[in-house]
């Protein structure tokens, strides 16, 4: 029961109100825009009011832009299907690497163990552009640049680190006599690994992947270098909106809402099983 | 089914020794309470035949064949755990399941796992989460989960330990006769005297990774091997006295606090020994108002009332304090009283004051 005064209620209210206009803000002006022409989203001062039109999302889903300058091809569809193709398969193999070397990180002590858990943390720290330029170059000579396989393989490296050690704190976090027991029980390595670590790290396992999805799927620059025009994700492909007749912000915003639609939807959808299992009274308790 | 068997296993952790040279036999059938203060090795005693660490030395055998170097789920061992290790992602009846999944198949496998929680209480639980059982449900969902699969030795590690008083109490009377219906071979960890007294069929006294005594509950209280023993058995502790006892007129007798007291002539070999810890249980100290010529004179300090019976703290002449524990039905004492300590000759206890052992022992290491 709430048994502040009237008054309270209402600060509360009003306060809760500007934090979610604060936050919200920038998302429902990009949806706004999303539906309004160029010239509509450039007048000054701006409208709340106005014609919503589906231009914008019509030009790409069928991939032709007008312009003042005339018409002009953009493969946006494309560019979101490779988006989506790239993070997967990225965020896939990384996954099927890093759960068992998390769990040889959490579980067993060797040599060098803790430097080569570091040594691909670090590969976050190191600057994009920096490793770039010797990349391009290994890529061409190894045939690798402009194909699908050279880019998840560089993608894979964003989300390798990150799962790596976000697993790897579920892992260690499970009692290691929950193991034992079911290998006393008969069943061996890889069944106590499969059918107790996992899904006991199944929480962490999906917030790493969720956020390591994220990452991949914002990534710029190696697309940029890396990719030709039809290998390119949505991040590389919106630049095709700053045209010679001016900047589409309306096509922008359509694109914004397409692109950020994916993952938003995969997060409402992973967000149950990030709560749930949390809970899961392991041991004594 | 078959007996366990340890040869002098050894095992260190860096420089820390944790266990020593350890060698004892448990047959099918018999429960083996592995007993010691916290860090004496028990644990890892435990986790060596369950296949978790491997001995550095020594060998594990079960019914003669050494099991060193096999996985754990080729052991045939089953074990429960302190902190239960249910699987939080099953149902109990998965749980206990698991233990037989690999060996029974379908009507055969629930049958059993009814049979089993039933003799355990636990049948109407059976569909819960762990996280919707008590404490004492989980620790038996954890027992059943050891003992389904016949493991021809059963390892628990201080299953009681996180349970309620009042379970606890319940489960020493059960557990025995739980245990002896699977004939497997039972090592029992534990904590606490009382309990591996009364599970157990022997008691393997473990201290900073040797094994000190292995011998029957009542003999352990009666004859401890070393001050340390004795020490670790019975609540409230044994007290020690610094003497030197000496023999006069065919009597032995040790001085304590100024006062001359006859010792168990049995004793006798004690009497060149030279300097002794002398030890007397707190429940075979009388108490009374009347002097007497070897009844030590103290002055209460303070008084315990626990419930069955009272403990005194009392002190000697000389400052130093022992307690004694009184039947209820004594006369009432109170605080600052002077009192008259006696004991019987044969109550007293000598151990070597250097090597803590006890004197008139055969100084041998007991190890079966």
């Amino acid at each position: 029961m709430d048994h502040s005064s009237l008054a309270g209620r209402i600060f509360r209210g009003v306060a809760l109100a500007l934090v979610l206009v604060f936050f919200m803000f920038p998302i429902v002006w990009i949806l706004m825009m999303s539906f309004q022409t160029n010239e509509q989203i450039l007048r000054i001062p701006p409208h709340i009011l106005f014609e919503p039109t589906l231009s914008n999302y019509q030009a790409l889903i069928s991939g032709q832009l007008r312009t003042t300058a005339g018409n002009l091809e953009i493969p946006f569809m494309r560019n979101l299907m490779n988006s989506f193709v790239l993070s997967s398969a990225a965020v896939l193999l990384a996954l099927l690497l890093g759960v068992p070397a998390a769990y040889a990180f959490a579980r067993f002590k060797f040599r060098l163990g803790e430097s080569i858990a570091f040594t691909l943390l670090s590969f976050r720290f190191a600057p994009p552009l920096l490793v770039l330029l010797p990349l391009s170059l290994y890529y061409q000579q190894l045939g690798l640049s402009d194909t699908y396989f050279g880019i998840v393989w560089v993608y894979q490296l964003i989300a390798l680190p990150l799962i790596l050690w976000i697993v790897r704190g579920y892992f260690e976090d499970i009692s290691p006599d929950i193991e034992h027991a079911y290998r006393l029980a008969g069943h061996s390595w890889r069944e106590a690994f499969t059918r107790i670590a996992v899904p006991l790290a199944g929480p962490g396992i999906a917030a790493a992947g969720l956020l390591s999805f994220i990452f991949c799927w914002n990534n710029f620059v190696f697309a940029l270098i890396l990719a030709s025009a039809d290998k390119q994700p949505v991040t590389v492909g919106a630049l095709a909106f700053v045209t010679a007749s001016g900047i589409q912000y309306g096509q922008i915003a359509a694109a914004i809402v397409l692109s950020v639609t994916p993952t938003l939807l995969l997060a409402l959808y992973a967000q149950r099983y990030l709560v749930e299992g949390l809970s899961l009274g392991a041991v004594k308790g | 089914m078959a007996r366990l068997e340890l040869n002098s296993v050894g095992k260190a952790f860096g420089a820390v020794r944790c266990a020593d040279d350890l060698s004892l036999v448990v047959e099918p059938g018999e429960i083996v309470a592995v007993f010691g203060p916290s860090g004496s090795g028990k644990t890892v005693l435990l986790r060596m035949i369950a296949g978790m660490f491997e001995p550095d030395d020594g060998d594990i055998l079960v019914g003669g064949r050494s099991i060193v170097g096999a996985p754990p789920e080729r052991r045939g061992i089953g074990m429960a755990f302190q902190n239960f290790a249910l699987f939080p992602h099953m149902s109990a009846q998965d749980n206990i399941a698991s233990g037989l999944r690999a060996k029974a198949k379908g009507g055969e496998l629930t049958s059993r796992v009814t049979s089993i929680s039933r003799l355990l209480k636990i049948e109407h639980v059976l569909g819960h989460m762990p996280r919707e059982l008590s404490n004492g449900q989980k620790q038996r969902t954890a027992l059943a989960r050891a003992l389904i699969g016949n493991p021809e030795v059963l390892l628990l590690d201080d299953p009681l330990r996180n349970v309620d008083a009042k379970l606890r109490y319940e489960m020493r009377l059960e557990l025995p006769s739980l245990l002896r219906r699977s004939s497997a071979a039972v090592l029992y960890v534990t904590q606490d005297y009382r309990e591996a007294m009364a599970i157990a069929d022997r008691i393997a006294v473990l201290i900073e990774g040797r094994l000190v005594q292995v011998a029957r509950p009542e003999e352990i209280y009666a004859r401890p091997a070393s001050v340390a023993v004795a020490r670790l058995f019975g609540d409230p502790s044994i007290n020690l006295a610094e003497v030197t006892p000496h023999t006069k007129q065919a009597d032995l007798t040790a001085e304590i606090a100024g006062t001359k007291v006859r010792l168990d002539p049995v004793d006798q070999q004690a009497a060149d020994h030279g300097p002794c810890w002398l030890g007397v249980r707190p429940d075979d100290l009388v108490v009374t108002r009347t002097a007497s010529e070897d009844a030590i004179p103290a002055r209460i300090v303070a008084i315990t009332p626990m419930h069955e019976r009272a403990v005194l703290l009392l002190r000697f002449a000389d400052g130093s304090e022992w307690l004694a524990a009184l039947p209820p039905d004594s006369p009432m004492a109170s605080a600052d009283d002077g009192v008259f300590v006696r004991f019987a000759p044969e109550a007293a206890l000598l151990f070597d004051r250097a090597t803590g052992l006890r004197v008139g022992l055969p100084h041998r290491r007991q190890a079966a």
